[in-house]
């Protein structure tokens, strides 16, 4: 009755556009969308790197950036925490408890995941598409960007995944960003605030907005793979 | 014509085996050559190394044009092209595909597509061009990698093995291009095949290799 009563609830918030709900997921998609850009441009630019030029420990950084991409968000937390806290060394920025620090968590947990699916999508190429466009007069430049072209699928789906990552996590957010009412609390932090309290509607409202974000997203990549494969 | 090539004493081996063993020879003329030989025998190895593809271990590859010799730099390489066996398509249009070597060019616009719309329309894949170029079928992906080829205008067009995978249908148009590309004059073509009778109907110099050597077909 009472799970009845709070479903009830979460779906009139839904419906009704709720003004805090849609705030909150506001700051949750700007906060998790800028994270990605920031991963993306970093991160895109390195994993083309790897993928063209051979350095020393390559082997051993690539192992590093898997192994990364399971990196306990908390942990994340807490070493930016440290990174911005006031007697930290970048604590002079006051970022601390602001959407900043959140996109800084959130990006930091982005990047080895675009990194290496990335990578993995660029080393992935067939050589013969190297040699196909080497043949056709094609400047070295020009090869790493038909290759690049021929991976985007692959680079897409790192995207996507990494977009799905830091849109769930709450570990690394809770920590930098402090879940401020109206200012840096979002979806997941919400959850998990409310349902300490006890008032369950919010949360669950949030929880049945954020499951449909993650199976919007979750298509998105099922259709981007299968465009990959199909087109192969 | 315009641009010749000379090697000589091509030796390449891999992991040690020996696949060329001084091999020497002259294009100087706007026609057909044709290899033959056995797999295995080195000439696609002969191939890529004279389209630049591959360098070898050791001996001369020399382009000349106009009595002058030509570096091998990416002026010389946008002169001359090679088809590869598997192609390689890129993942887009049929036509983007054929358009590839004039965009590195810088070549875009009316003028280009133009281009490209007719030798799509010479390898018999007009109707074909806004198509996925990896959803059509291996002897019409044959005929693409000639075409994207020819948009360029090599003055010397490599073939390896370009009817190896296809039927005979396809084989056949594959063959009446290269004709029409002899009967045109403007291009040397350098190509490997298996099929004998196929040289035969193409060679103006036919040449085989056997196990890494080249000798003249008697």
């Amino acid at each position: 009755m009472f799970l009845a009563e709070s479903f009830k609830t979460a779906l009139s918030l839904i419906v009704n556009l709720n003004a805090e709900l849609l705030g909150i997921i506001f700051l949750s998609l700007k906060v998790s969308g800028s994270a990605l850009v920031i991963a993306t441009l970093i991160g895109l630019p390195l994993a083309a790197l790897m993928g063209f030029r051979k350095f020393p420990l390559k082997g051993v950084f690539v192992s590093l950036l898997n192994t990364f991409m399971g990196l306990p968000p908390v942990v994340a937390g807490l070493l930016i925490y440290l990174f911005l806290s006031r007697s930290g060394p970048l604590g002079f920025m006051g970022l601390l408890y602001t959407p900043s620090a959140m996109i800084i968590a959130q990006s930091i947990l982005a990047f080895p995941i675009i990194v290496s699916l990335s990578y993995a999508a660029i080393v992935g190429v067939d050589p013969i598409i190297s040699q196909a466009s080497r043949s056709l007069g094609a400047a070295q430049s020009q090869v790493s960007l038909t290759i690049m072209k021929e991976a985007r699928f692959g680079i897409m789906s790192g995207i996507i995944a990494a977009f799905g990552r830091v849109m769930a996590e709450v570990g690394a957010i809770l920590i930098v960003g402090g879940n401020i009412a109206g200012y840096t609390r979002v979806m997941t932090t919400t959850i998990a605030l409310e349902t300490d309290k006890g008032d369950f509607e919010l949360a669950l409202a949030l929880g049945i907005i954020l499951l449909s974000i993650s199976l919007g997203i979750n298509f998105l990549l099922h259709l981007v793979q299968r465009k990959g494969a199909v087109e192969r | 014509m315009s641009l010749a090539l000379t090697v000589s004493n091509i030796r390449k081996s891999y992991s040690g085996k020996p696949v060329l063993e001084d091999v020497s020879l002259s294009f100087d003329r706007n026609a057909v050559y044709v290899l033959t030989g056995p797999n295995g025998s080195g000439k696609s190895t002969f191939l890529r190394i004279c389209g630049l593809i591959e360098d070898a271990d050791s001996g001369e590859i020399v382009y000349t044009s106009e009595g002058g010799m030509l570096k091998h730099d990416i002026r010389l390489k946008r002169r001359i092209t090679l088809v590869l066996p598997r192609i390689g398509l890129f993942n887009t249009t049929v036509f983007k595909n054929a358009a590839y070597g004039l965009n590195i060019r810088g070549s875009k616009g009316a003028d280009a597509a133009r281009r490209v719309d007719e030798v799509l329309a010479f390898v018999g894949l007009a109707h074909k061009k806004d198509q996925s170029a990896l959803t059509i079928s291996s002897g019409e992906r044959q005929r693409l990698g000639i075409a994207r080829a020819l948009v360029i205008e090599p003055e010397i067009l490599f073939l390896d093995e370009p009817t190896a995978s296809i039927d005979e249908k396809n084989s056949a148009i594959v063959e009446d291009i290269i004709l029409d590309l002899k009967a045109g004059g403007r291009t040397t073509v350098i190509m490997t095949t298996h099929d004998k009778d196929q040289a035969g109907r193409l060679a103006d110099s036919w040449l085989t290799m056997h196990a890494g050597k080249l000798i003249p077909h008697p």
